[in-house]
């Protein structure tokens, strides 16, 4: 890596970084609208027009409450755990392609090195891709356990081993789940998995991996714990789970954590099932065009998942379970052989 | 010449840096004032008992035990994968034989009640 690439990693980095604080504060307004629309109810909409200004107003009144320390809490982890988290969801984005390549424009105050040079939109292509993905969302349990424990509650404890029992359960689903679109790719690299399903629509690995894609969905909301998944933090029953002693910031950074995962989660379902920014038209869109398809598919993956926290109620604990354990994963290791079969035998897909 | 894992490093300090300085400036502008209700930990509104760093079930730590066995397992799966093509017939037969030992296993703890939650 030469340090003209290095340059061009960081501006990528802090566009990267600054476009999920903005999607995330969005997130919250539309989730919030969306779901109060599902309820005939009207959801935030006093603050600046259509309730714009919402997010900005949750975050000021998030900096200015102050900071509760519960009694006989272990003060290092319960700060250390948001951090973790943080990291954690924002460090997953580095080997994610937010988009084709593409070649800059050329205008005359660039320096010579930089006109017309191919830029992918990506922090760090990384030949092991997809397992450091895997790697950073493991070490994100870390979070959800430290910050159950240090609290020195009892709601908070059993939200954190609630959460991390699911999240073992769902994460070699998840894992399992990836094994197939490897295989057709031959590469970890999602660019690599991306370009994989370039051509007609039925290239995608939505049509050439259904089970997996059912079974990744499924495991990816569990992962993020959304609803009905989000026994962690069952209100009825939980209080608020894990988090149920954090607040100001702290509470905020946790929150900004699971939905920068649930964008996370949202981008790679539409770059590894839905042929990312391919149009499934058999031909090369242009770059701008490959991206706006992109972001669509994003969107349309991200309102699925507010429609589902407005559709369906929660799950019991040990069905939740029992589903990861006794279908889920049965299922993903079939996909991987029959898959593994079909290409043995009958060669190249 | 940079090690290509160098902008990663950079975001996880971009991330360590960002979740401070929200944090402190958090610490900063939000004035504590601490009582002891405040301060106690929430039960409902009733004094809480006890500590909360309790026994818990064994059921987290046998999911737990089953996890690390069958994830060290899949792991073997991803080198596997990525060069199957080249192994043709070969690396379907090996996997498969891998496979069956590992779906023995899992059938076993699924038998005894391990899954039952």
């Amino acid at each position: 890596m030469t340090l003209q690439a290095l340059l061009i990693a960081l501006v990528l980095i802090v566009v990267i970084f600054h476009a999920h604080l903005g999607l995330f504060s969005g997130m919250t307004l539309i989730e919030r609208r969306v779901l109060a629309f599902m309820q005939f109810r009207l959801g935030p909409n006093r603050t600046g027009p259509f309730g714009l200004l919402q997010p900005v107003a949750d975050g000021i009144k998030l900096f200015f409450k102050e900071e509760v320390m519960p009694e006989g809490a272990n003060k290092f982890g319960f700060f250390l755990a948001p951090m973790v988290a943080i990291v954690c969801a924002f460090s997953a984005m580095a080997v994610i392609p937010y988009g084709p390549a593409f070649h800059l424009p050329s205008f005359g105050f660039m320096p010579e090195w930089l006109r017309g040079r191919l830029i992918t939109p990506q922090i760090a292509d990384l030949e092991i891709g997809l397992l450091f993905i895997f790697a950073v969302n493991a070490v994100g349990v870390y979070a959800i356990v430290m910050a159950g424990w240090a609290a020195n509650n009892k709601f908070s404890l059993l939200g954190g081993l609630r959460s991390s029992a699911q999240m073992f359960s769902y994460e070699l689903a998840l894992g399992l789940s990836w094994v197939g679109i490897i295989m057709l790719a031959g590469s970890f690299k999602v660019g690599d998995i991306v370009e994989a399903q370039a051509g007609p629509i039925w290239k995608w690995n939505l049509f050439m991996q259904f089970p997996a894609f059912v079974v990744y969905l499924i495991a990816g909301t569990a992962e993020v714990s959304r609803l009905p998944f989000d026994l962690p933090e069952g209100e009825t029953e939980l209080v608020a789970g894990f988090h149920t002693e954090y607040s100001s910031m702290k509470f905020a950074l946790i929150q900004m954590a699971e939905y920068v995962n649930m964008i996370t989660v949202a981008v790679l379902v539409a770059l590894l099932f839905l042929g990312g920014w391919h149009l499934g038209l058999g031909f090369a869109a242009p770059p701008l065009v490959g991206f706006l398809a992109f972001l669509a598919k994003v969107g349309a993956i991200l309102f699925f998942f507010i429609w589902l926290r407005g559709t369906l109620p929660r799950f019991r604990y040990d069905q939740l379970m029992d589903f990861g354990w006794k279908i889920l994963i049965p299922i993903a290791a079939i996909n991987i052989l029959v898959t593994a079969g079909l290409v043995a035998f009958l060669g190249q897909r | 010449m940079l090690p290509s894992y160098v902008p990663v490093l950079i975001l996880a300090l971009v991330a360590i840096g960002f979740s401070a300085f929200t944090l402190g400036l958090s610490q900063l502008l939000g004035k504590p004032r601490p009582n002891p209700a405040k301060n106690s930990v929430y039960e409902c509104g009733v004094p809480p008992i006890g500590t909360a760093r309790e026994r818990f079930p064994i059921k987290f730590y046998m999911i737990c035990m089953i996890f690390i066995l069958l994830d060290v397992d899949a792991a073997f799966l991803y080198p596997w994968a990525l060069v199957f093509r080249d192994l043709g017939v070969f690396g379907f037969l090996e996997m498969g034989a891998f496979m069956l030992l590992l779906g023995g296993g899992f059938t076993y703890a699924w038998k005894v009640g391990a899954f039952d939650w």
